[in-house]
Parts: structure tokens; sequence; C-alpha cells
């Protein structure tokens, strides 16, 4: 046939595709689509036009619409076209509709009713036109008006039909499973099985794909020379999955993989297609020695190969086998260097695709550092990001030492700057924090040092992305000073400079002010006198008058804690306190007693074990209560210590445990005791000071034990990261003695961001860092209360609630009421310890509203006590009142952690 | 699954465009471009495969073929080998190339509901369900042959068109060797 064949178009249209194949430029194939479109939309709303002409409209509406016009004005006239009697115009209907339309579109309901009889119709042609309409077309809600018809059509004469009737199920399968869930059996008997199957046809499958490479097919299947060479691949994967993890299945299958493998024609693209399908089926399957050999050969035949599909072929395969036996890659060392050194960029990716899964601890810098270098050079953004998150990834899992560490990760952020994602930042302030556990503190301070020095190397470069400077903003603020090596004036100068350098991006000025904060914070603390720099002077008189509340909030909160003595700052700030952990408890179980007390007016009894769960609240540095189901009894015993040394050294706490659990399911969550007091004094992160003694001696010592606790970090780390935080582990480690952090991996990742809010939070409610917040899962936030206990606070402490609320910012009453604020906390006479432990943890814990310091209070008091109205009526007042947590930003975060 | 079809010319013209999930017409636009912006810039003798994530999301592949002035683009998932698609690239342009012997760019653009045709008997629903380049020409024959018969008669009717038709089949001839010259550019098959 010629090329017009059947399918004769006419010379307009001709014309109409000559000119915008000649158009110089996208506007003028605009305009003469345009044009095209005007003419369209008059003559087809014509009277009597005739079919061949009609057909010819809406074939040119088709091509408009690949051209990216809209052309819905025919929709209607593709819908009236499926009705034709004549095929071809029907089929051009149907093409038409199957392109413009989506399953969801108003017109599909005129469209049903066609298929339906054309699903009947005599001639098999019309048939496959419907069934490839009802492919596209039908929704899960139109699956049943067509269903009945095209099982029958799996009996249909005609190959064809059958096999796009089966099709269509499987699109309907795609779908919704459910929809055809009941024919299963019926896919058994027409002997095409695809996903559709549970596990029994395995065998079905094996003899298959036997009977297919034994070439017992018919001819027609075959392609180049190959048995139906799509069909083994398909089988292939099936395969895989099935034989996965099931030694049993995997064995049945090893002779006829094995067969595949040695009469595959590795000389076509469609023999290798196959091969390579078998070495994924093998690297997934329970390993065979033999088989694995095989594949090696394979692999080495695809490596040494010209073609670069194949060498992308060889890569892909070699990284899936390299989980099974690593020593393969050794073999293929050299090759492998050749594809990264390929100009073709596929390849390039794939192979730091296999470098990555390859990394050890050993070559992890070579291959990072080819990475960063790959990274500069490419302008893809999404590729960009990914790699970048993969080097960060391999520099916190096998970073050989600190300073290659912190160098590593200021090129990714020199290079990929705001591409990286912002949880790369905080996890980056979060090791500086923390060190790398393993070693002495010595290592960590040098960490420290050292990455101080880079930033402030780094700091003389232009045009810095401010997730980077957000970071070097924290780390001096922290550890400027820390060393002795360069003076407060030497660093906050740096920090104005920055605020002044980058004045329009708020995070980096609200980071540089908190960071100013905490170098003066640290200067009054150590009892030297502070002169502000002139240049920081000003940045604050603009800051107290700037337009960002959260700014202004800063700044107001760095001039009251200049004009503390040496003692108060201590307190709020204790120096190096951001690592210590605040516990998060994810599970809510702070809220079981208030679902308890709840509970208690209705259903007393069952009151007790709504509250066995909660756990951690109270406690403090526990001993670790092994089971679940006594939690209160080591609570009284061991919250009544805790409390009163926290009043001693005037400090407050935090204290979340509990994190795995989820709020009413009663698993385990001993968990308690640990990081408690070492997580007060974070709180101070944020505006800190270097601590008073008291302070200080406990967190080293938390810290260090903690460090024990921990075995190798990293992967912990990147456990935590990966599955959420081990409860395991947990519960072993919790039996230390006080502090022992159980929790710690996976909370630590928010703790310093955490305790940050909570320090702000009780001095000032108006506070800041919503981005601090976030710095490991998004979890995190509950850490902040939330909503706006504010009022109940200001029964409380009636002057300072209104210092604190975000509205009245007089400088003066900021200065002088926080130390206020905190003096009330802090001079709570002992009778008290029990609420100021409460308000901490209503502090601390996610942000249920009030209720949530009052539920706490309720768990340690009813634990005593037992549920009874009367004394639940108490609680509830003392937990209102307690429940204080005044925020400012807190409804966000709500809505952050609710959704 | 087979994601989407495109072929298009090394200007970047879409030629054809076939997307087996619904996407809005400027989301289809946009999709054209990030491909062709890729293509574009790959040189010479390097592998038939592109990442695609960064254009169509998570598990997307994308493979092609540059013909003559033409991509053959198809995009898929992972329950697709990549070096199977590369051979149904190549099926589908022998199979174009028996259709209209020496298949062009002109011709791809002409008959577009035949290329159509021809592409919903290999790839059906997103699943490849047939690559057998015969077989596919005698299901498309099979179709154009029903639509001559019946539909001619109506034509016989029609004289206008009947004179359109002739001034059509001329003008086929004649335009591409006058103006752009593309029918000289007849695709180069590299037969496996």
């Amino acid at each position: 046939m010629g090329s017009q064949g059947g399918f004769y178009q006419s010379k307009e249209f001709l014309d109409l595709v000559k000119s915008i194949g000649e158009a110089r430029s996208k506007a003028e194939e605009d305009r003469i689509v345009l044009s095209e479109i005007e003419t369209l939309k008059r003559r087809i709303s014509e009277p009597d036009i005739p079919k061949r002409k009609m057909k010819e409209y809406i074939i040119r509406l088709v091509y408009v619409e690949m051209l990216g016009h809209d052309a819905s004005f025919g929709y209607i006239h593709a819908v009236k076209m499926t009705h034709d009697d004549i095929l071809l115009v029907k089929r051009t209907g149907y093409l038409a509709v199957t392109l413009f339309l989506n399953e969801d579109h108003d017109l599909i309901i005129l469209i049903v009713n066609t298929i339906q009889k054309d699903l009947k119709s005599d001639n098999y042609l019309v048939v496959c036109a419907a069934l490839n309409a009802v492919c596209k077309l039908i929704n899960e809600e139109t699956i049943p008006a067509v269903l009945p018809q095209i099982v029958e059509l799996l009996a249909h004469p005609k190959e064809a039909v059958r096999k796009k009737a089966i099709m269509a199920l499987h699109r309907f399968y795609q779908k919704s499973p459910s929809s055809v869930s009941h024919l299963v059996s019926n896919f058994c008997k027409v002997g095409l099985p695809i996903y559709l199957i549970p596990f029994q046809c395995f065998n079905l499958f094996v003899s298959i794909l036997k009977q297919v490479a034994e070439r017992r097919l018919p001819k027609a299947y075959d392609y180049h020379q190959m048995p139906a060479p799509f069909i083994q691949i398909k089988l292939l994967k099936i395969l895989a999955l099935l034989g996965s993890g099931d030694k049993q299945a995997s064995e049945n299958m090893y002779t006829v993989v094995g067969d595949i493998f040695r009469k595959c024609d590795s000389s076509s693209n469609i023999g290798n297609a196959v091969l390579y399908e078998c070495i994924c089926c093998v690297s997934s399957i329970y390993p065979n020695p033999k088989l694995l050999e095989s594949s090696a050969d394979a692999i080495s035949r695809f490596l040494k190969s010209d073609s670069h599909n194949l060498k992308y072929m060889g890569i892909d395969a070699l990284g899936r086998l390299i989980k099974i036996s690593p020593e393969i890659a050794e073999q293929h060392q050299l090759a492998v260097i050749d594809c990264l050194e390929d100009p073709d960029d596929t390849l390039k990716r794939k192979t730091f695709e296999l470098l990555y899964k390859m990394t050890k601890s050993t070559n992890v810098e070579v291959i990072v550092d080819r990475m960063i270098d790959y990274m500069i050079s490419i302008n893809d953004n999404h590729y960009k990001t990914e790699i970048a998150s993969r080097c960060v990834e391999l520099a916190e899992q096998f970073a050989p030492s600190n300073q290659w560490f912190i160098q590593t990760m200021n090129k990714v952020f020199e290079h990929a700057g705001d591409l990286v994602n912002i949880k790369v930042a905080h996890n980056l302030m979060r090791l500086i924090a923390e060190g790398f556990g393993e070693d002495d503190d010595t290592a960590d301070s040098q960490l420290r040092s050292s990455a101080v020095e880079s930033y402030l190397h780094i700091l003389g470069e232009p045009k810095l992305p401010s997730v980077f400077l957000q970071v070097i903003c924290w780390v001096l603020g922290e550890y400027g000073t820390a060393d002795g090596k360069y003076s407060a004036s030497y660093i906050t100068g740096k920090l104005c400079d920055v605020a002044e350098a980058y004045s329009n991006d708020e995070t980096v000025k609200a980071y540089a002010v908190t960071a100013l904060m905490k170098i003066y914070a640290f200067e009054i603390a150590a009892g030297r006198k502070v002169d502000m720099l002139p240049e920081c002077h000003s940045l604050m008189e603009e800051f107290l008058a700037s337009h960002s509340t959260d700014l202004q909030q800063r700044a107001y909160e760095l001039q009251a804690v200049i004009g503390l003595d040496a003692h108060a700052v201590e307190s709020i700030m204790p120096s190096d306190a951001s690592c210590e952990d605040i516990e998060v408890d994810k599970a809510l179980s702070f809220l079981n007693g208030y679902i308890q007390e709840f509970e208690a007016y209705e259903l007393p009894k069952q009151t007790v074990q709504v509250r066995i769960p909660p756990a951690s609240l109270a406690s403090t540095e526990l001993v670790p209560v092994p089971e679940p189901m006594y939690p209160r009894e080591s609570y009284q015993t061991t919250t009544v210590p805790s409390v009163s040394s926290d009043a001693a050294s005037t400090e407050l706490k935090l204290r979340l445990d509990g994190v795995q659990k989820k709020w009413g399911r009663q698993t385990h969550f001993p968990s308690t005791s640990t990081s408690n007091s070492t997580s007060q004094k974070t709180v101070n992160g944020i505006t800190q000071v270097d601590g008073s003694n008291t302070a200080n001696s406990r967190t080293r010592e938390t810290y260090d034990s903690r460090k024990q606790v921990e075995i190798s970090p990293e992967k912990q780390k990147l456990a935590a990261s990966l599955f959420g935080g081990p409860s395991k582990t947990e519960k072993k480690s919790a039996t230390g003695h006080k502090s022992s952090k159980p929790s710690s991996h996976m909370v630590k990742s928010h703790a310093p961001k955490s305790s940050m809010e909570v320090a702000s939070e009780k001095t000032s409610p108006v506070q800041q860092p919503l981005d601090l917040l976030d710095f490991g899962e998004p979890t995190v936030k509950s850490t902040v209360p939330s909503l706006d206990p504010f009022k109940d606070l200001e029964g409380l402490l009636e002057p300072t609630t209104q210092v604190s609320s975000a509205v009245n910012h007089s400088s003066t009453a900021a200065v002088t009421k926080s130390p206020d604020i905190m003096g009330l906390y802090t001079e709570t006479p002992a009778g008290a310890h029990h609420k100021d432990s409460d308000i901490l943890s209503g502090l601390s814990n996610p942000p249920m509203t009030n209720m949530v310091g009052g539920t706490i209070t309720m768990q340690v008091a009813q634990s005593s006590k037992g549920p009874n109205l009367k004394d639940s009526l108490e609680k509830d007042a003392l937990v209102r009142q307690m429940g204080v947590t005044p925020s400012s930003q807190n409804p966000n975060l709500f809505k952050d952690l609710l959704g | 699954m087979i994601k989407a079809v495109m072929v298009m010319n090394t200007q970047g013209k879409s030629r054809l465009a076939k997307f087996y999930e619904y996407l809005s017409v400027e989301k289809q636009q946009e999709l054209i471009r990030g491909v062709f912006s890729v293509l574009c810039s790959r040189a010479e003798n390097v592998s038939n495969f592109i990442d695609a994530e960064s254009i169509f999301g998570l598990d997307s592949r994308l493979v092609y073929k540059h013909f003559a002035t033409l991509y053959f683009v198809f995009v898929f998932d992972s329950s697709e080998n990549e070096l199977a698609v590369l051979d149904l690239i190549q099926v589908f342009v022998e199979t174009l190339d028996k259709c209209f012997q020496n298949v062009c760019e002109l011709d791809i653009v002409f008959n577009y509901s035949k290329i159509h045709t021809i592409l919903d008997e290999m790839v059906f629903g997103g699943q490849v369900v047939e690559t057998s380049s015969s077989e596919i020409m005698k299901a498309v024959e099979e179709i154009s042959k029903c639509f001559l018969s019946p539909f001619l008669l109506s034509c016989v009717k029609m004289h206008v068109d009947d004179v359109r038709l002739e001034a059509a089949s001329n003008a086929i001839s004649l335009i591409p060797k006058s103006a752009s010259g593309w029918r000289s550019r007849y695709f180069r098959l590299v037969m496996l």
C-alpha cells in the first residue's frame, strides 16, 4: 500500500503540516496553529459535513492538540464520531477521544454506551477499537459496565481480541485491583497469567519459561532468532520476585535460568536483554554459586563491549550482584573507572550509583571526591540534589576524619548550595555538636575548632547559599569562642558582617542574631565584660524595629541576656549544651493521663489500663523500667529525686520519653529515664550561656555516658534515619545510670533544636526559629508546646506573661521580666517540684495544647493515688495551671504536626 | 509499563506523542520540551538510555533512538527492560518502513492516524502486545482494507472530494521535493 493507503488526508491538511514544518519560530507556528483552530471551529460546526471531511477535521484537531493548543471545542465531535458505522471513522473517533479525554472527563459517560455496543460487535476490528478505548477511558466506576463483556471476549476466536481483552483486564487491575480479583482463575485458564496470579502458580511460570527456552513455541514468536524474548524477560522478572528470599522456590528455577544463560545469543540486543534479566533474577533469588559465576561472566562481557548500552547494563547488573558477592567488583575495577571517565552522562550516573553502593570506609574519600567533582560540573538540579545528598550520606557514614568530613560538607554546601535539603544542614550541626561519639572529647573539640576555622575562612567568599550560612552562624555561635583561639569581638564582627551582607535573608539573620546572643552569653558567664561592637549595636537597633517578629524577638532576647548577671545567664544558656537530649514523646503518652482523667468520670476502672504506657513522662534519671506494666511505681521513686536535684541546680527540665510509642497504643515504652536531666540544659541551646558548674558537670556526665552506650554512632545514625529509631537498643541502653541515653538516637537529631525551642519558650513566647525546629524529622516539631496555654499562664505569672506575649514588646519589660520567669521556675519551693517537672514536660511535649501539661501531672499523681473523681478534678485544675506553654508560633507547628 | 511514546524531529517539533496515563496538554508539552532539551544535548555514540527521573518523576527510564531527522522516544518504568525497549523502537521503525517504503519524517506527519494505529497494535494500554513487524503490518492492512471498501463507495458519490483526492495525491509528491527536502532524508535503518 502506498503511503496514503486508507488514511487519506486532504490538501488543506498537507498545507497545514507543511507550513508548520517550515515555520521559523515558535511564534510563527503558534500563529499558524491558532488560525487553523479558528478555521476548524468554524467548519466543524457546519451542518451536514461529509464523514470523510469530519474525520479529517478530527485528525487535524488531534494534531493541533499535539502541538500544545487547546482543542476542547472539538471533543464532542470526536465523541460523536465514535458512534459512526464506518470502521475507520469510528476508529478515528476512538483515537481522538483516547488522546483528548481522561477517564474522569464529563463526556466519558456518552462513550461508555458506544463501547458496550462495540464490544459486542461481530467485526473483530470494531471490538479491538473499543478495547483500545476501554484501556484509556474506563475508570473505576465504569469498570463494572464493561467487565462482563470483556471477560466474554477472553474466549473470542480471534487471537488479537483475546490478547487485547486480557490486557484490558490487566489495566483494570492496575486501576482497581478489587474490581477483577474474582477473575483470577480465568486467567489461569487463558494461559496468560500475569501479575494477577498468586504464589501457587510459581511452577507454572517455571514451566512456561522452560518451554520458551526449549523453543517449543511456534516460530511466529521468534524475534531475531530468539524464542519469544519479551516473554522470557517478563517471566524472569516474575521469577525474580517470587524467588527472592525463598530458597526452595529458587532451587526450582536454577536449571532453567542456567539454561537460558547458556542459550542466550549475546551478539544481539535482545539476547543481551534476556541475559541482563537473568542476572537480575540471579541477584534477587537465593544465591547459587554456579549461576553467580555465569552472571559474572556475562557482566564482564557487557563491560568489555564497545557499546555504551551494554556497558550501562553491565554497570547496572554489577550494582545488583555486588550485594551478594562484593568481590566481583574488583575484577572490573578498570572497566568501572573507564565508565566513570566516559563522556556519556547516563553511563556516568549509573557508575556513580554503583560506586555509591560499594562505598566502604576505605574508599569513601575517593568516591566522594569524584562525586563532588561531578556534582560541580552538572547543571541538572534534580540530579545535583540527589548526588549532594548521597555525598552527605556517605560522608556521614564513612568519614575517615573530622577534618575531611567538615571539608567535604563545606564543598557540598558551597556548590550544591540551596539545593541541599535543610535537614542535611541540621544533621551537620548535630554532628558537629555531638562529635563522632566514639572519640574522646578532645577529638570532638578538635572537630569543632576545625569547623570554626574553616567557616571563618569560607565566610570571606561571596554569595554563600543560605543553608550553609545558617550552619556557619550556628557553629560560630556555639563554638566560635570555645577554644579560646578567637576573641568574642572577632567572631561577633564576622557574624555582624554576615547579617549585613545577606540582609535580605531573614533566616540567616535570625541565625546570626542568635549566634551573637550565644557568644555574648558565654562571655558574660565567663565573667568577662561585654562590649558590643558598634556595628552590632546598629544591627540590633535595626532588628528591634524589624518587621519580622522573629527577628525582633531574637533581638529583644539578646538585649535581655546582655543585661543579666553571670549567674542568670549561665543557667539560661549553659555552653555546649546543644546536644543534650530532649526526649520527644511521639506517642503522646502524656495525654494518657488526660484521657484517663476523662474516663475517670465515666469508666473509672479502665483508667488504669490507659495509664500504663505513659512511662517516661515524669521520669528523669530513672532506672530503666523493665516492664511497661509497672511504670507508675518507678516514676514515683525516680521522679522525686530528680526533681529535687533540678530545683537545686536551678534548672528546668524537659522530658519526653517514649518517643516511639503511638499514643493510645500500649506498647512497651519503658525507656523512661534517660536523658531527662540533660535535656534541660539543652533547653537553653538557643539562648545559651555558659552553664553553671552544676549544669555543666551534669551535662558532661550525661554526654559521656551517652557515648559509652553508643556503638558506632554512624551506623546507628544511619539506622535511625532509615528505620526511625530502633526500639531494642533503647531498652538495652536504658539500664545505664542516669542519662544513659536510650532514646538518644532517635531523638538526637532533634535534640539541639528542640532544646533551643524550649528554652526560648520559657523566656519568651514569641520566639523564633521555626527553621531551627526542623532539625530532624518533622516530628520534632512536636516538642514545641502548642496552642495557647498562654492565658493560663497569665493567671500564674501575671506581669511576665505580658512581656512574653509576642505583642507587647517593650524592650525594658522583656529585659526585666524574662529573668523573673526564670526566677519563678527556679525558686519554686520543694513542694512545687512536682509542678516544675510537669511544666517542663508540658513544654517539651508535643503540641496537644494545654491538656498536655495537665495530663502529665495527672499521671504522676494518679499513679500513686489512683483515679478518683476529686483527685482528678484537682489535678485537672493543677494541670491547667501548669500547662502553660507560651508560644506564638505554635499554631503553625500544630498545623504541621497534624497535617 | 510504557508511560509514553514520542516522536520528535531534531528541531524539537513533536511528530507523535502518546501518553498512556492521562496528562493535560500543558504537561505533555512540558515533558516533550524537557525530553528534547536532554536529547539535543547528547553526543553521538553514547548510550541510548537516559535517566528520566528529573522529567517524569520516580521510576522512569527513557530510551531513545535517533534516525535521520527524528528521535523516537519511549518512556517506561522498571517493569521493562531497556535493551528490550530499544528493540521495540527498532520494531516500530521497521514496521513504519515496511508501511511506507523508505519511511521519512513527512510520512509520519501526513499519516498521523495511521501511525497511531500501528502503535496501538504494538503497545496496548502501556503493555507491549506485539513485537513482530509482519504481524503488526497484517493487522494494520486489515484495518485499512476494511476502510477502503465501504468508504470508497461513499467517496465516489462525492465528486468534489474525488477531485481533491487527486489533487492531494499530486501534492504529496510535489510538496516535499520542492519545499523542504525532508523526503530525501530517508531513515537509515540499522537492522539488528
